[in-house]
């Protein structure tokens, strides 16, 4: 490529932006601004490519840009904020989709004179293919899962790891002659060929709960498939960028599996959530029952405490019910009761996911507690609204060292002095874990979808 | 080895540090957007999509190459404005300071009496 000096320079810009822009996103106050700064870095670094010297077919280059971005921003325009996950894992496929094939036609190009080409062309041409490929149909296959058109369970089969060994063998293998062939295109359509079962197959036996943490991963992925391109084609504003969502997502990913207090080995591999399937029974073996209320006997008795912690979960985002949720919280403060809410770090199926649904609800940002705040409030609490959440409020995670989720950090819902549970059944959460918290005397359950819970609630509240 | 990749891989090794660098302290509240902003940061393939669609001479080259740039298109313009839509309901609120100083003060309110209640 025949850069010039302006080119350089509008590439070292556009990083700065980049680099400028992520700082700015990890501060609240200065999100907004970051999200801007790194756009224009995006703005400058497209432009210095569409007026670099001796490239062809420019109409159609642009051409693609705008449908491209008019798609995009078509997408993301109307979206719910409930759809979020999968939002962010479709737009990621599409990136991985994009490096990969870039990288592909790359190696392509280096297989016709490979040693004009050299050896980093054919070696990250060959990396970005993988990386590219595995993020493409690994976030497809998270966009299934996410969309409900895939199964949300775990796939697991006996033989399950072998499959996927020999995948990666073949998939690894396929790139190494690939490479030592010098640029033979016959291992490189092998490679395609492990790498794209592959990518679904390290996908397909995570359970949905742990698809936010698995999108983080493949987001990294896409940007080190991004920054593998980069060296193929020299260019040093795509290692920088690529690399920096490589490393904050790596990060990003480590955080989260800490939320969860677990490693990211076993979020991958253990399968988290099939066969778990612990009995509906305490453990003496006799299977208890839980206390229903009524609709009306939930509304007085929400009317008639001092302190109330609402604790949301994906239920009520699926529901749509956080507006019902905002005014009802809104009627009970009229009536003088102490509202907040208790949001878990893994509330939701992104992290911070059930922030933005309740900002978006119009949720006053100062009634949302995070877990270390409000953790000790709710033994000095009435009650405990657990609308949609399950294993965030189970107290399973302090108690019970043979639970899969012993040592997440929870909730402690069940200290408050009495706890209402709005659920549609008594099916257990993602994870798949009985809860006892439910089998509590001091806990009822109100039955039904989210939103028509809400609504009831509500009705019955201003027949009061 | 070269030292046009001997750079290349100085500044793959730096970008790695400044990625972690400017993330370690990230509130909760932000990880999705966060990750959405992110997330379309590395539509920056579009460049390298650019860059093969420009120097594309066969039909697939063509194909591939289109597909790559609406692509990447699609990634960091879907990205950015998804990611602005969230930040933007963070920050409707009346007044963020006011809200921070009211909340500070309501703690206190509360600390007092609380402390009230264990004399008591």
């Amino acid at each position: 490529m025949s850069e010039g000096l302006f080119h350089h320079a509008a590439y070292l810009l556009a990083s700065i932006l980049f680099i400028i822009g992520l700082k700015r996103l990890s501060s609240p106050a200065t999100a907004r601004s970051g999200n801007l700064i790194a756009s224009y870095g995006m703005a400058v670094a497209v432009l210095a490519t569409l007026l670099l010297p001796g490239l062809a077919h420019r109409p159609l280059i642009v051409g693609m840009l705008l449908v491209g971005t008019a798609l995009g921003i078509a997408g993301a325009r109307t979206v719910p904020m409930t759809d979020m996950p999968q939002m962010v894992a479709l737009l990621n496929g599409l990136g991985g989709g994009g490096a990969a094939l870039v990288s592909i036609l790359e190696f392509q190009a280096a297989s016709v004179d490979p040693v004009l080409a050299g050896p980093t062309a054919i070696v990250s041409g060959v990396l970005g293919t993988i990386i590219g490929m595995l993020s493409f149909v690994g976030s497809m296959v998270a966009v299934g899962k996410l969309t409900g058109k895939l199964s949300e369970k775990p796939l697991q089969f006996p033989g399950i790891q072998v499959l996927n060994g020999l995948l990666f063998v073949g998939m690894v293998g396929s790139g190494v002659m690939a490479v030592a062939q010098h640029a033979s295109m016959m291992w490189f359509l092998s490679l395609l060929a492990f790498a794209t079962p592959f990518g679904a197959m390290l996908v397909l036996p995570i359970g949905g709960a742990d698809m936010p943490v698995v999108i983080s991963l493949l987001n990294s992925f896409t940007g080190l498939a991004a920054a593998a391109t980069g060296f193929v084609l020299g260019n040093n504003t795509l290692i920088i960028s690529g690399t920096l969502v490589g490393a904050s997502g790596t990060l990003l990913t480590q955080l989260m599996c800490k939320a969860m207090n677990r490693s990211l080995a076993n979020v991958l591999f253990a399968g988290f959530g099939a066969g778990q399937v612990a009995a509906a029974a305490g453990p003496g073996g006799v299977k208890k029952a839980v206390r229903e209320v009524s609709m009306d006997d939930a509304a007085v008795l929400l009317a008639n405490v001092q302190s109330l912690i609402i604790v949301p979960g994906y239920g009520m985002a699926v529901a749509q019910a956080q507006h019902g949720v905002r005014e009802l919280a809104d009627l009970l403060a009229k009536r003088g009761v102490d509202v907040k809410y208790a949001i878990h770090p893994v509330a939701g199926r992104m992290p911070g996911h059930m922030n933005v649904l309740l900002a978006e609800a119009n949720v006053p940002y100062d009634q949302l507690y995070d877990l270390e705040q409000i953790n000790p409030d709710f033994e000095r609490t009435d009650v405990a609204l657990i609308i949609g959440a399950n294993d965030v409020v189970n107290p399973a995670a302090r108690t019970d060292t043979s639970s899969p989720i012993y040592g997440m950090p929870i909730l402690d819902a069940d200290k408050s002095k009495y706890v209402i549970v709005i659920k549609r059944s008594m099916n257990p959460g993602f994870a798949g874990i009985e809860n006892e918290l439910y089998y509590d005397p001091r806990c009822s359950m109100l039955f039904g979808d989210a939103k028509k819970a809400i609504g009831g609630l509500l009705e019955a509240l201003k027949a009061l | 080895m070269n030292g046009a990749l001997l750079a290349e891989l100085y500044v793959f090794v730096l970008a790695i540090f400044v990625g972690i660098e400017v993330i370690s302290k990230v509130p909760v509240v932000l990880h999705t957007p966060l990750m959405s902003g992110t997330n379309a940061i590395h539509g920056i393939v579009v460049v390298g999509g650019i860059l093969v669609l420009g120097h594309a001479t066969t039909m697939l080259e063509m194909v591939l190459g289109c597909t790559a740039v609406a692509f990447g298109a699609m990634n960091l313009s879907g990205g950015f404005f998804v990611t602005d839509r969230m930040l933007e309901m963070f920050k409707k609120k009346p007044s963020d300071k006011k809200a921070a100083a009211d909340k500070l003060a309501a703690d206190r309110r509360e600390k007092d009496r609380r402390a009230g209640e264990r004399r008591s």
